[in-house]
Protein backbone atom coordinates (compact mmCIF):
# COMPACT_ATOMS: atom_id res chain seq x y z
CA UNK A 1 0.00 0.00 0.00
CA UNK A 2 1.63 2.94 -1.17
CA UNK A 3 2.14 5.72 1.57
CA UNK A 4 2.87 9.38 1.00
CA UNK A 5 6.25 9.44 0.69
CA UNK A 6 6.27 6.41 -1.31
CA UNK A 7 4.18 7.91 -3.91
CA UNK A 8 6.28 11.19 -3.99
CA UNK A 9 9.35 8.62 -4.69
CA UNK A 10 7.11 7.02 -7.75
CA UNK A 11 6.27 10.30 -9.32
CA UNK A 12 9.59 11.74 -9.13
CA UNK A 13 10.45 8.23 -10.93
CA UNK A 14 8.10 8.99 -13.68
CA UNK A 15 9.16 12.60 -13.89
CA UNK A 16 12.54 11.89 -14.58
CA UNK A 17 11.72 9.19 -17.06
CA UNK A 18 9.50 11.97 -18.82
CA UNK A 19 12.34 14.42 -19.20
CA UNK A 20 14.61 11.90 -20.17
CA UNK A 21 12.11 11.00 -23.18
CA UNK A 22 11.67 14.33 -24.39
CA UNK A 23 15.37 15.15 -23.99
CA UNK A 24 15.71 12.06 -26.64
CA UNK A 25 12.60 13.22 -28.64
CA UNK A 26 14.46 16.42 -28.87
CA UNK A 27 17.96 15.35 -29.63
CA UNK A 28 17.13 12.37 -32.46
CA UNK A 29 16.11 13.23 -36.05
CA UNK A 30 17.87 13.38 -39.61
CA UNK A 31 19.56 15.86 -38.03
CA UNK A 32 21.51 14.54 -34.58
CA UNK A 33 21.45 17.76 -32.08
CA UNK A 34 23.40 16.55 -28.85
CA UNK A 35 22.26 17.27 -25.76
CA UNK A 36 23.79 20.64 -24.50
CA UNK A 37 23.11 22.25 -28.00
CA UNK A 38 19.05 20.54 -26.82
CA UNK A 39 19.80 22.58 -23.95
CA UNK A 40 20.66 25.90 -25.10
CA UNK A 41 18.48 26.03 -27.58
CA UNK A 42 15.75 25.99 -24.78
CA UNK A 43 16.97 27.67 -21.93
CA UNK A 44 19.50 29.88 -23.80
CA UNK A 45 18.09 31.06 -26.76
CA UNK A 46 21.25 29.85 -28.78
CA UNK A 47 20.75 30.99 -32.59
CA UNK A 48 21.54 28.84 -35.31
CA UNK A 49 19.63 26.03 -37.66
CA UNK A 50 19.79 23.03 -34.82
CA UNK A 51 18.40 25.41 -32.38
CA UNK A 52 15.32 26.55 -35.00
CA UNK A 53 14.96 22.79 -35.75
CA UNK A 54 14.62 21.96 -32.27
CA UNK A 55 12.23 24.93 -31.15
CA UNK A 56 10.43 24.79 -34.40
CA UNK A 57 9.92 21.48 -35.50
CA UNK A 58 10.98 19.18 -32.38
CA UNK A 59 9.83 21.20 -29.31
CA UNK A 60 5.83 21.37 -30.47
CA UNK A 61 5.51 17.74 -31.36
CA UNK A 62 7.44 16.62 -28.47
CA UNK A 63 5.49 18.58 -26.40
CA UNK A 64 1.97 17.58 -28.68
CA UNK A 65 2.77 13.57 -28.61
CA UNK A 66 3.58 13.79 -24.46
CA UNK A 67 0.55 15.70 -24.14
CA UNK A 68 -1.67 13.45 -25.85
CA UNK A 69 -0.48 10.52 -24.29
CA UNK A 70 -1.27 11.97 -20.82
CA UNK A 71 -4.64 13.41 -21.77
CA UNK A 72 -5.33 9.79 -22.88
CA UNK A 73 -3.95 7.51 -20.16
CA UNK A 74 -5.41 10.05 -17.69
CA UNK A 75 -8.54 9.42 -19.59
CA UNK A 76 -8.60 5.90 -19.86
CA UNK A 77 -8.38 5.70 -16.19
CA UNK A 78 -10.78 8.01 -15.54
CA UNK A 79 -13.24 5.80 -18.35
CA UNK A 80 -12.41 2.67 -16.17
CA UNK A 81 -13.26 4.14 -12.61
CA UNK A 82 -16.42 5.90 -14.04
CA UNK A 83 -17.67 2.56 -15.92
CA UNK A 84 -15.91 0.35 -13.34
CA UNK A 85 -14.79 -1.96 -16.27
CA UNK A 86 -11.45 -2.59 -16.91
CA UNK A 87 -12.04 -2.80 -20.87
CA UNK A 88 -12.93 0.79 -20.40
CA UNK A 89 -10.85 3.12 -22.85
CA UNK A 90 -11.09 7.06 -23.99
CA UNK A 91 -12.93 5.95 -27.09
CA UNK A 92 -15.12 3.59 -25.49
CA UNK A 93 -17.86 6.04 -25.39
CA UNK A 94 -17.88 7.33 -29.07
CA UNK A 95 -16.03 11.08 -28.38
CA UNK A 96 -13.56 9.67 -30.71
CA UNK A 97 -15.82 8.73 -33.17
CA UNK A 98 -17.62 12.13 -32.97
CA UNK A 99 -14.11 13.82 -32.89
CA UNK A 100 -13.22 11.42 -36.50
CA UNK A 101 -16.48 12.20 -38.19
CA UNK A 102 -15.71 16.04 -37.50
CA UNK A 103 -12.36 15.90 -38.76
CA UNK A 104 -12.91 13.77 -41.61
CA UNK A 105 -15.59 16.19 -42.64
CA UNK A 106 -13.78 19.33 -42.58
CA UNK A 107 -10.80 17.13 -44.78
CA UNK A 108 -13.42 16.14 -47.38
CA UNK A 109 -14.45 19.69 -48.27
CA UNK A 110 -10.41 20.43 -48.16
CA UNK A 111 -10.46 22.52 -44.79
CA UNK A 112 -7.34 24.14 -43.51
CA UNK A 113 -5.52 22.76 -40.74
CA UNK A 114 -7.01 25.27 -37.87
CA UNK A 115 -10.50 23.97 -39.31
CA UNK A 116 -9.86 20.09 -39.20
CA UNK A 117 -8.33 21.03 -35.46
CA UNK A 118 -11.83 22.97 -34.78
CA UNK A 119 -14.16 20.13 -36.54
CA UNK A 120 -12.89 17.59 -34.66
CA UNK A 121 -13.16 18.93 -30.79
CA UNK A 122 -16.69 20.26 -32.33
CA UNK A 123 -17.40 16.77 -33.69
CA UNK A 124 -16.39 15.18 -29.83
CA UNK A 125 -18.36 17.88 -28.14
CA UNK A 126 -21.64 16.39 -30.29
CA UNK A 127 -21.32 12.98 -29.59
CA UNK A 128 -19.99 13.20 -25.62
CA UNK A 129 -23.50 15.47 -25.99
CA UNK A 130 -25.60 13.32 -27.33
CA UNK A 131 -24.29 9.98 -25.47
CA UNK A 132 -25.11 12.20 -22.12
CA UNK A 133 -28.38 13.03 -23.23
CA UNK A 134 -29.33 9.31 -24.61
CA UNK A 135 -28.11 7.77 -21.56
CA UNK A 136 -29.98 10.60 -19.12
CA UNK A 137 -33.21 10.10 -20.79
CA UNK A 138 -35.30 9.05 -18.12
CA UNK A 139 -33.42 10.11 -15.29
CA UNK A 140 -31.79 6.70 -14.64
CA UNK A 141 -28.02 6.37 -15.49
CA UNK A 142 -26.67 3.11 -14.91
CA UNK A 143 -23.25 2.02 -15.91
CA UNK A 144 -24.36 -0.25 -18.15
CA UNK A 145 -26.84 2.23 -20.29
CA UNK A 146 -24.20 5.07 -20.31
CA UNK A 147 -21.88 2.02 -22.07
CA UNK A 148 -24.50 0.72 -24.18
CA UNK A 149 -25.52 4.30 -25.59
CA UNK A 150 -21.73 4.98 -26.28
CA UNK A 151 -20.55 1.82 -27.82
CA UNK A 152 -24.02 2.24 -30.27
CA UNK A 153 -23.11 6.15 -30.50
CA UNK A 154 -19.19 4.95 -31.61
CA UNK A 155 -20.78 2.30 -34.04
CA UNK A 156 -22.51 5.33 -35.88
CA UNK A 157 -19.89 7.02 -36.04
CA UNK A 158 -17.44 4.06 -37.40
CA UNK A 159 -20.12 3.95 -40.19
CA UNK A 160 -20.43 7.53 -41.48
CA UNK A 161 -15.81 7.29 -41.13
CA UNK A 162 -16.34 4.52 -43.68
CA UNK A 163 -18.81 6.33 -45.65
CA UNK A 164 -16.56 9.29 -45.86
CA UNK A 165 -13.65 7.43 -46.66
CA UNK A 166 -15.25 5.56 -49.68
CA UNK A 167 -16.42 9.00 -50.93
CA UNK A 168 -12.67 10.56 -50.40
CA UNK A 169 -10.46 11.08 -53.39
CA UNK A 170 -7.11 8.94 -53.37
CA UNK A 171 -4.96 12.38 -52.46
CA UNK A 172 -7.04 13.05 -49.46
CA UNK A 173 -7.02 9.55 -48.51
CA UNK A 174 -3.58 8.88 -47.18
CA UNK A 175 -3.96 12.38 -44.69
CA UNK A 176 -7.72 10.82 -43.94
CA UNK A 177 -6.25 7.45 -42.90
CA UNK A 178 -3.26 8.66 -41.09
CA UNK A 179 -5.35 10.86 -38.51
CA UNK A 180 -7.44 7.92 -37.98
CA UNK A 181 -4.20 5.88 -37.00
CA UNK A 182 -2.69 8.75 -34.76
CA UNK A 183 -0.68 11.18 -36.75
CA UNK A 184 1.73 13.51 -34.69
CA UNK A 185 3.67 14.86 -37.64
CA UNK A 186 0.80 17.83 -38.47
CA UNK A 187 0.60 18.47 -34.66
CA UNK A 188 2.16 21.72 -34.02
CA UNK A 189 -0.11 23.59 -31.46
CA UNK A 190 0.03 21.38 -28.59
CA UNK A 191 0.01 24.38 -25.94
CA UNK A 192 -4.29 24.63 -25.29
CA UNK A 193 -4.31 20.86 -24.84
CA UNK A 194 -1.62 20.90 -22.46
CA UNK A 195 -3.58 23.76 -20.82
CA UNK A 196 -6.32 21.26 -20.64
CA UNK A 197 -4.23 18.22 -19.41
CA UNK A 198 -3.28 20.46 -16.31
CA UNK A 199 -6.85 21.95 -15.59
CA UNK A 200 -8.03 18.04 -15.80
CA UNK A 201 -5.39 16.93 -13.10
CA UNK A 202 -5.70 19.68 -11.08
CA UNK A 203 -9.72 19.09 -10.89
CA UNK A 204 -9.65 15.91 -10.35
CA UNK A 205 -6.99 15.24 -7.76
CA UNK A 206 -9.07 16.57 -4.52
CA UNK A 207 -11.60 13.80 -5.53
CA UNK A 208 -8.86 10.86 -6.34
CA UNK A 209 -9.93 9.07 -2.87
CA UNK A 210 -13.45 9.82 -3.79
CA UNK A 211 -12.87 7.48 -6.82
CA UNK A 212 -11.28 4.57 -4.32
CA UNK A 213 -14.69 4.80 -2.43
CA UNK A 214 -16.41 4.75 -6.10
CA UNK A 215 -15.05 1.71 -6.39
CA UNK A 216 -17.03 -0.34 -4.22
CA UNK A 217 -19.99 0.24 -5.54
CA UNK A 218 -22.77 3.12 -5.59
CA UNK A 219 -24.63 2.25 -1.85
CA UNK A 220 -21.44 1.73 -0.20
CA UNK A 221 -19.87 4.90 -1.65
CA UNK A 222 -22.50 6.86 -0.84
CA UNK A 223 -22.66 5.51 2.54
CA UNK A 224 -18.94 6.44 3.38
CA UNK A 225 -20.25 10.44 2.08
CA UNK A 226 -19.22 10.69 -1.83
CA UNK A 227 -21.77 12.38 -3.75
CA UNK A 228 -22.00 9.98 -6.46
CA UNK A 229 -23.98 11.38 -8.94
CA UNK A 230 -22.38 14.51 -8.97
CA UNK A 231 -18.96 12.56 -8.96
CA UNK A 232 -20.46 10.75 -12.49
CA UNK A 233 -20.85 13.76 -13.93
CA UNK A 234 -17.65 15.27 -13.28
CA UNK A 235 -15.53 12.03 -14.65
CA UNK A 236 -17.88 11.63 -17.28
CA UNK A 237 -17.38 15.28 -18.47
CA UNK A 238 -13.34 15.59 -17.84
CA UNK A 239 -12.76 12.15 -19.45
CA UNK A 240 -14.64 13.43 -22.58
CA UNK A 241 -12.76 16.42 -22.42
CA UNK A 242 -9.69 15.33 -22.28
CA UNK A 243 -10.14 12.41 -24.86
CA UNK A 244 -11.54 15.32 -27.17
CA UNK A 245 -8.62 17.42 -26.69
CA UNK A 246 -6.27 14.47 -27.60
CA UNK A 247 -7.58 13.44 -30.42
CA UNK A 248 -7.96 16.96 -31.95
CA UNK A 249 -4.18 17.59 -31.32
CA UNK A 250 -2.71 14.08 -32.48
CA UNK A 251 -5.94 11.84 -33.95
CA UNK A 252 -7.13 8.58 -32.68
CA UNK A 253 -4.16 6.95 -31.30
CA UNK A 254 -4.96 3.19 -30.03
CA UNK A 255 -4.24 1.43 -27.23
CA UNK A 256 -2.14 4.33 -24.72
CA UNK A 257 -5.69 4.73 -23.11
CA UNK A 258 -6.37 1.24 -22.16
CA UNK A 259 -2.97 -0.31 -21.53
CA UNK A 260 -1.17 2.32 -19.48
CA UNK A 261 -3.65 2.60 -16.66
CA UNK A 262 -3.59 -1.00 -16.65
CA UNK A 263 0.40 -1.31 -16.63
CA UNK A 264 0.45 1.27 -14.03
CA UNK A 265 -2.03 -0.40 -11.54
CA UNK A 266 0.04 -3.71 -11.58
CA UNK A 267 3.04 -1.29 -10.77
CA UNK A 268 1.68 0.39 -8.07
CA UNK A 269 -1.70 -0.66 -7.50
CA UNK A 270 -5.42 0.50 -7.32
CA UNK A 271 -5.25 4.00 -5.18
CA UNK A 272 -6.10 6.91 -7.80
CA UNK A 273 -3.74 9.72 -5.88
CA UNK A 274 -1.20 7.64 -7.07
CA UNK A 275 -2.53 6.03 -10.06
CA UNK A 276 -3.92 9.01 -11.77
CA UNK A 277 -0.69 10.97 -11.99
CA UNK A 278 1.27 8.29 -12.53
CA UNK A 279 -0.75 7.15 -15.38
CA UNK A 280 -0.65 10.84 -16.87
CA UNK A 281 3.12 10.63 -16.58
CA UNK A 282 3.49 7.12 -17.79
CA UNK A 283 1.20 8.18 -20.96
CA UNK A 284 3.11 10.91 -22.07
CA UNK A 285 6.11 9.25 -21.80
CA UNK A 286 5.17 6.21 -23.45
CA UNK A 287 3.55 8.15 -26.69
CA UNK A 288 7.08 9.87 -26.67
CA UNK A 289 9.26 7.30 -26.64
CA UNK A 290 6.88 5.36 -29.03
CA UNK A 291 6.54 8.55 -31.41
CA UNK A 292 10.47 9.60 -31.29
CA UNK A 293 11.01 6.09 -32.67
CA UNK A 294 8.31 6.22 -35.34
CA UNK A 295 10.18 9.57 -37.17
CA UNK A 296 13.46 7.79 -36.41
CA UNK A 297 13.86 3.91 -36.94
CA UNK A 298 12.89 3.91 -40.61
CA UNK A 299 14.04 7.41 -40.93
CA UNK A 300 13.32 9.00 -43.79
CA UNK A 301 9.52 6.71 -44.05
CA UNK A 302 7.37 8.22 -40.55
CA UNK A 303 5.48 5.42 -39.37
CA UNK A 304 1.82 6.64 -37.94
CA UNK A 305 2.61 6.63 -34.01
CA UNK A 306 -0.65 4.76 -33.00
CA UNK A 307 0.90 1.50 -35.02
CA UNK A 308 4.05 2.24 -32.60
CA UNK A 309 1.96 2.56 -29.37
CA UNK A 310 -0.09 -0.88 -30.18
CA UNK A 311 3.56 -2.64 -31.47
CA UNK A 312 5.07 -1.78 -27.88
CA UNK A 313 2.07 -1.83 -25.67
CA UNK A 314 0.60 -5.40 -26.75
CA UNK A 315 3.83 -7.35 -25.92
CA UNK A 316 3.98 -5.31 -22.64
CA UNK A 317 0.55 -5.81 -21.56
CA UNK A 318 0.20 -9.49 -22.22
CA UNK A 319 3.65 -9.79 -20.40
CA UNK A 320 2.08 -8.54 -16.95
CA UNK A 321 -0.85 -10.01 -17.35
CA UNK A 322 0.98 -13.32 -17.24
CA UNK A 323 3.13 -12.49 -14.53
CA UNK A 324 0.24 -11.34 -12.36
CA UNK A 325 -2.20 -14.27 -12.42
CA UNK A 326 -4.97 -13.86 -10.58
CA UNK B 1 -41.96 1.08 17.86
CA UNK B 2 -41.62 1.70 22.03
CA UNK B 3 -37.78 2.23 22.91
CA UNK B 4 -36.18 2.82 25.74
CA UNK B 5 -37.08 6.05 27.33
CA UNK B 6 -34.93 9.03 26.59
CA UNK B 7 -31.33 7.35 25.99
CA UNK B 8 -29.93 8.54 22.73
CA UNK B 9 -31.87 7.92 19.59
CA UNK B 10 -30.05 7.27 16.90
CA UNK B 11 -32.47 6.88 14.02
CA UNK B 12 -36.43 7.62 13.47
CA UNK B 13 -39.13 7.22 10.74
CA UNK B 14 -42.12 9.07 11.03
CA UNK B 15 -45.34 7.83 9.18
CA UNK B 16 -43.08 6.22 5.87
CA UNK B 17 -44.33 4.87 3.15
CA UNK B 18 -42.51 3.64 -0.19
CA UNK B 19 -43.42 3.30 -3.09
CA UNK B 20 -41.34 1.83 -5.85
CA UNK B 21 -42.83 2.31 -9.56
CA UNK B 22 -46.51 1.77 -9.26
CA UNK B 23 -45.96 -0.41 -6.21
CA UNK B 24 -46.27 0.25 -2.56
CA UNK B 25 -43.69 -1.57 -1.04
CA UNK B 26 -44.76 -1.09 2.88
CA UNK B 27 -47.85 1.19 4.51
CA UNK B 28 -47.44 3.98 6.78
CA UNK B 29 -45.67 3.30 10.07
CA UNK B 30 -42.76 4.54 12.40
CA UNK B 31 -40.01 3.39 13.86
CA UNK B 32 -37.66 4.42 16.44
CA UNK B 33 -33.96 3.23 17.22
CA UNK B 34 -32.15 3.79 20.42
CA UNK B 35 -28.63 3.48 20.71
CA UNK B 36 -28.09 -0.59 21.96
CA UNK B 37 -30.61 -1.46 20.12
CA UNK B 38 -31.08 -3.87 17.41
CA UNK B 39 -33.67 -3.94 14.60
CA UNK B 40 -34.52 -6.75 12.61
CA UNK B 41 -36.02 -6.34 8.57
CA UNK B 42 -37.94 -9.49 7.60
CA UNK B 43 -39.63 -10.63 4.93
CA UNK B 44 -40.31 -12.56 1.64
CA UNK B 45 -38.05 -12.22 -1.80
CA UNK B 46 -38.61 -8.65 -3.11
CA UNK B 47 -41.25 -7.53 -0.44
CA UNK B 48 -38.72 -4.27 -0.41
CA UNK B 49 -36.51 -4.89 2.37
CA UNK B 50 -33.38 -3.24 0.99
CA UNK B 51 -35.54 -0.08 -0.11
CA UNK B 52 -36.41 0.30 2.99
CA UNK B 53 -33.09 0.12 4.57
CA UNK B 54 -31.58 2.22 1.79
CA UNK B 55 -33.98 4.66 2.59
CA UNK B 56 -33.11 4.77 6.84
CA UNK B 57 -29.69 4.66 5.16
CA UNK B 58 -30.45 7.81 3.41
CA UNK B 59 -29.77 6.73 0.26
CA UNK B 60 -33.47 7.53 -1.31
CA UNK B 61 -35.94 9.86 0.62
CA UNK B 62 -39.32 7.86 1.68
CA UNK B 63 -42.08 8.96 -0.60
CA UNK B 64 -44.21 9.73 2.49
CA UNK B 65 -43.42 10.67 5.78
CA UNK B 66 -39.81 11.22 7.05
CA UNK B 67 -36.81 10.08 8.41
CA UNK B 68 -34.10 11.04 11.22
CA UNK B 69 -30.48 10.48 11.72
CA UNK B 70 -29.46 11.69 14.88
CA UNK B 71 -32.59 13.89 15.50
CA UNK B 72 -32.06 15.39 11.84
CA UNK B 73 -33.65 15.05 8.82
CA UNK B 74 -30.59 13.77 6.24
CA UNK B 75 -31.09 16.62 4.48
CA UNK B 76 -29.45 18.76 6.94
CA UNK B 77 -26.88 16.38 7.41
CA UNK B 78 -23.57 17.00 5.76
CA UNK B 79 -22.34 14.06 3.58
CA UNK B 80 -19.25 12.82 5.48
CA UNK B 81 -20.23 13.83 8.84
CA UNK B 82 -23.12 11.50 8.53
CA UNK B 83 -20.69 8.34 7.57
CA UNK B 84 -19.49 8.95 10.74
CA UNK B 85 -22.51 8.59 12.29
CA UNK B 86 -24.19 5.72 10.27
CA UNK B 87 -22.48 2.91 8.22
CA UNK B 88 -23.75 0.89 5.45
CA UNK B 89 -23.27 -3.27 4.58
CA UNK B 90 -24.77 -3.05 1.03
CA UNK B 91 -25.67 -6.65 -0.42
CA UNK B 92 -23.24 -6.38 -3.45
CA UNK B 93 -19.86 -6.14 -3.40
CA UNK B 94 -18.52 -5.53 -6.79
CA UNK B 95 -14.46 -5.70 -7.53
CA UNK B 96 -13.82 -5.25 -10.55
CA UNK B 97 -10.13 -4.23 -9.93
CA UNK B 98 -7.45 -5.68 -8.00
CA UNK B 99 -6.51 -4.13 -4.38
CA UNK B 100 -5.32 -5.14 -1.35
CA UNK B 101 -7.44 -6.73 1.57
CA UNK B 102 -5.80 -3.78 3.63
CA UNK B 103 -6.26 -1.50 1.28
CA UNK B 104 -9.94 -2.10 0.27
CA UNK B 105 -10.46 -1.83 4.14
CA UNK B 106 -8.79 1.23 5.01
CA UNK B 107 -11.59 3.02 2.22
CA UNK B 108 -13.92 2.74 5.40
CA UNK B 109 -11.75 6.16 7.02
CA UNK B 110 -12.88 8.19 4.33
CA UNK B 111 -15.15 10.11 5.75
CA UNK B 112 -12.78 10.67 9.11
CA UNK B 113 -10.12 11.96 6.48
CA UNK B 114 -9.71 15.59 5.03
CA UNK B 115 -9.81 16.17 1.32
CA UNK B 116 -5.73 16.24 0.96
CA UNK B 117 -5.43 13.67 3.95
CA UNK B 118 -4.18 10.08 3.57
CA UNK B 119 -4.54 7.13 6.47
CA UNK B 120 -2.05 7.44 9.20
CA UNK B 121 -0.79 4.38 11.04
CA UNK B 122 -3.52 5.07 13.39
CA UNK B 123 -6.13 4.25 10.37
CA UNK B 124 -4.17 1.39 9.46
CA UNK B 125 -4.19 0.23 13.01
CA UNK B 126 -7.76 0.38 13.00
CA UNK B 127 -8.06 -1.65 10.04
CA UNK B 128 -6.30 -4.22 10.65
CA UNK B 129 -7.83 -4.17 14.07
CA UNK B 130 -11.24 -4.83 12.08
CA UNK B 131 -9.61 -7.85 9.94
CA UNK B 132 -8.50 -9.40 13.12
CA UNK B 133 -12.08 -9.32 14.13
CA UNK B 134 -13.21 -10.88 11.24
CA UNK B 135 -10.69 -14.03 11.12
CA UNK B 136 -9.01 -11.82 8.07
CA UNK B 137 -5.60 -10.33 9.96
CA UNK B 138 -3.61 -13.09 8.00
CA UNK B 139 -4.78 -12.18 4.54
CA UNK B 140 -4.40 -8.61 4.80
CA UNK B 141 -1.58 -8.71 1.46
CA UNK B 142 -3.72 -10.87 -0.41
CA UNK B 143 -5.58 -9.06 -3.68
CA UNK B 144 -9.06 -9.05 -2.97
CA UNK B 145 -10.22 -10.74 -6.55
CA UNK B 146 -7.99 -14.05 -5.24
CA UNK B 147 -10.62 -14.28 -2.47
CA UNK B 148 -13.55 -16.32 -1.66
CA UNK B 149 -16.99 -14.93 -1.59
CA UNK B 150 -17.29 -15.35 2.05
CA UNK B 151 -13.79 -13.72 2.52
CA UNK B 152 -15.09 -10.81 0.38
CA UNK B 153 -18.38 -10.55 2.90
CA UNK B 154 -15.69 -10.19 5.44
CA UNK B 155 -13.66 -7.62 3.86
CA UNK B 156 -17.15 -5.80 3.21
CA UNK B 157 -17.70 -5.98 7.07
CA UNK B 158 -14.09 -4.81 8.41
CA UNK B 159 -14.35 -1.79 6.19
CA UNK B 160 -17.26 -1.12 7.84
CA UNK B 161 -16.11 -1.31 11.11
CA UNK B 162 -13.10 0.32 10.12
CA UNK B 163 -16.00 3.29 8.99
CA UNK B 164 -16.68 3.32 12.75
CA UNK B 165 -20.21 4.90 12.61
CA UNK B 166 -22.45 4.33 16.01
CA UNK B 167 -25.37 3.34 13.48
CA UNK B 168 -24.66 0.32 11.45
CA UNK B 169 -27.05 -0.64 8.71
CA UNK B 170 -26.87 -4.07 7.42
CA UNK B 171 -28.22 -5.89 4.45
CA UNK B 172 -28.20 -9.67 4.54
CA UNK B 173 -25.02 -9.28 6.31
CA UNK B 174 -24.65 -13.31 6.74
CA UNK B 175 -24.69 -13.57 3.03
CA UNK B 176 -21.59 -16.23 1.66
CA UNK B 177 -20.93 -17.10 5.41
CA UNK B 178 -20.27 -20.46 6.70
CA UNK B 179 -22.21 -20.73 9.75
CA UNK B 180 -19.18 -20.38 12.05
CA UNK B 181 -18.67 -16.96 10.62
CA UNK B 182 -22.78 -16.35 10.25
CA UNK B 183 -22.86 -16.17 14.24
CA UNK B 184 -19.42 -15.14 14.83
CA UNK B 185 -20.52 -11.72 12.85
CA UNK B 186 -23.87 -11.68 14.57
CA UNK B 187 -22.43 -11.93 17.42
CA UNK B 188 -19.69 -9.05 17.08
CA UNK B 189 -22.83 -6.87 15.95
CA UNK B 190 -24.48 -8.23 19.22
CA UNK B 191 -21.19 -6.83 21.42
CA UNK B 192 -21.03 -3.63 19.36
CA UNK B 193 -24.64 -2.91 20.10
CA UNK B 194 -24.60 -4.12 24.01
CA UNK B 195 -21.61 -1.42 23.67
CA UNK B 196 -23.88 1.52 23.09
CA UNK B 197 -24.04 1.48 19.17
CA UNK B 198 -27.35 0.63 16.87
CA UNK B 199 -27.69 -2.00 14.66
CA UNK B 200 -30.63 -2.48 11.60
CA UNK B 201 -30.43 -5.50 9.63
CA UNK B 202 -32.04 -7.70 6.95
CA UNK B 203 -32.05 -10.92 7.55
CA UNK B 204 -33.33 -13.99 5.90
CA UNK B 205 -32.78 -16.51 8.65
CA UNK B 206 -35.93 -16.46 11.10
CA UNK B 207 -33.86 -18.52 14.05
CA UNK B 208 -31.02 -15.93 13.66
CA UNK B 209 -33.62 -12.67 14.01
CA UNK B 210 -34.88 -14.65 16.94
CA UNK B 211 -31.73 -14.55 18.53
CA UNK B 212 -30.38 -11.41 18.27
CA UNK B 213 -33.08 -8.60 17.43
CA UNK B 214 -34.73 -6.47 20.02
CA UNK B 215 -37.54 -5.65 17.10
CA UNK B 216 -38.43 -7.04 14.24
CA UNK B 217 -39.99 -5.37 11.38
CA UNK B 218 -41.99 -7.64 9.07
CA UNK B 219 -42.89 -6.95 5.15
CA UNK B 220 -45.58 -9.23 3.65
CA UNK B 221 -44.09 -8.08 0.14
CA UNK B 222 -48.06 -6.78 -0.34
CA UNK B 223 -47.62 -3.44 1.72
CA UNK B 224 -48.74 -4.72 4.95
CA UNK B 225 -46.26 -3.97 7.87
CA UNK B 226 -46.02 -5.57 11.60
CA UNK B 227 -43.65 -3.61 13.71
CA UNK B 228 -43.03 -4.70 17.25
CA UNK B 229 -40.85 -5.78 19.88
CA UNK B 230 -39.38 -9.41 18.51
CA UNK B 231 -42.12 -11.14 20.74
CA UNK B 232 -44.62 -9.57 19.25
CA UNK B 233 -43.57 -10.14 15.53
CA UNK B 234 -42.42 -13.70 15.46
CA UNK B 235 -45.15 -15.63 15.45
CA UNK B 236 -45.81 -18.55 13.43
CA UNK B 237 -48.95 -17.40 12.09
CA UNK B 238 -47.71 -13.80 11.70
CA UNK B 239 -44.86 -15.40 9.51
CA UNK B 240 -46.96 -18.03 7.51
CA UNK B 241 -49.19 -15.27 6.40
CA UNK B 242 -45.76 -12.90 5.36
CA UNK B 243 -44.33 -15.85 3.77
CA UNK B 244 -47.11 -17.32 2.28
CA UNK B 245 -46.43 -20.53 3.46
CA UNK B 246 -46.85 -22.59 7.04
CA UNK B 247 -44.60 -22.05 9.47
CA UNK B 248 -44.20 -24.20 12.69
CA UNK B 249 -42.93 -23.10 16.33
CA UNK B 250 -41.27 -25.15 18.13
CA UNK B 251 -39.59 -24.70 21.90
CA UNK B 252 -36.50 -26.83 22.17
CA UNK B 253 -33.97 -26.45 25.63
CA UNK B 254 -35.49 -22.84 26.31
CA UNK B 255 -35.02 -22.10 22.62
CA UNK B 256 -37.39 -20.97 20.22
CA UNK B 257 -37.25 -22.38 16.61
CA UNK B 258 -39.57 -21.38 13.53
CA UNK B 259 -39.37 -24.67 10.68
CA UNK B 260 -41.26 -24.44 7.45
CA UNK B 261 -43.61 -27.28 7.23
Amino acid sequence: MPGRTSSGFVIAGLVLAGACALAWALAAGDLPIGLGEVFDALFRGAEGMGADVVRELRLPRAVAVFVCGGLLALAGALMQVLLRNPLADPYVLGVSGGAAVGALAAMLVGASSWAVDGAAFGGALAAMLVVFGLAHGDGSWTQTRLLLTGVIVAAGCGAAVTLMLSLATDTRLQSMLFWLMGDASGASRPWPALAVLVAGLVVVLPFARDLNVLARGEATATALGVRVQRLRYLLYVLASLLTAAAVTLVGSVGFVGLIVPHVVRFAIGNDQRLLLPAALLAGGTLLTVADTAARTVMAPVQLPVGVLTALIGVPVFLFLLSRNPR
Amino acid sequence: MASTDSSLVLLEADGIALQVGARWLCCEFSLRLAAGECLVLLGPNGAGKTTLLHTLAGLRAPTVGSVRLGGCPYADWDSLAAARFRGLLAQQQPDHFSASVLQTTLIGRHPHLGRWGWESAADVAIAQAALAEVGLAELEGRDILSLSGGERQRVSIATLLTQAPRLFLLDEPTNHLDLHYQIAVLELFARLRHAGRGVVMVLHDINLATRFADHVILLDGKGGVLAGTRDEVLQADHLSRAFEHPIRRLDVDGRTLFIPD
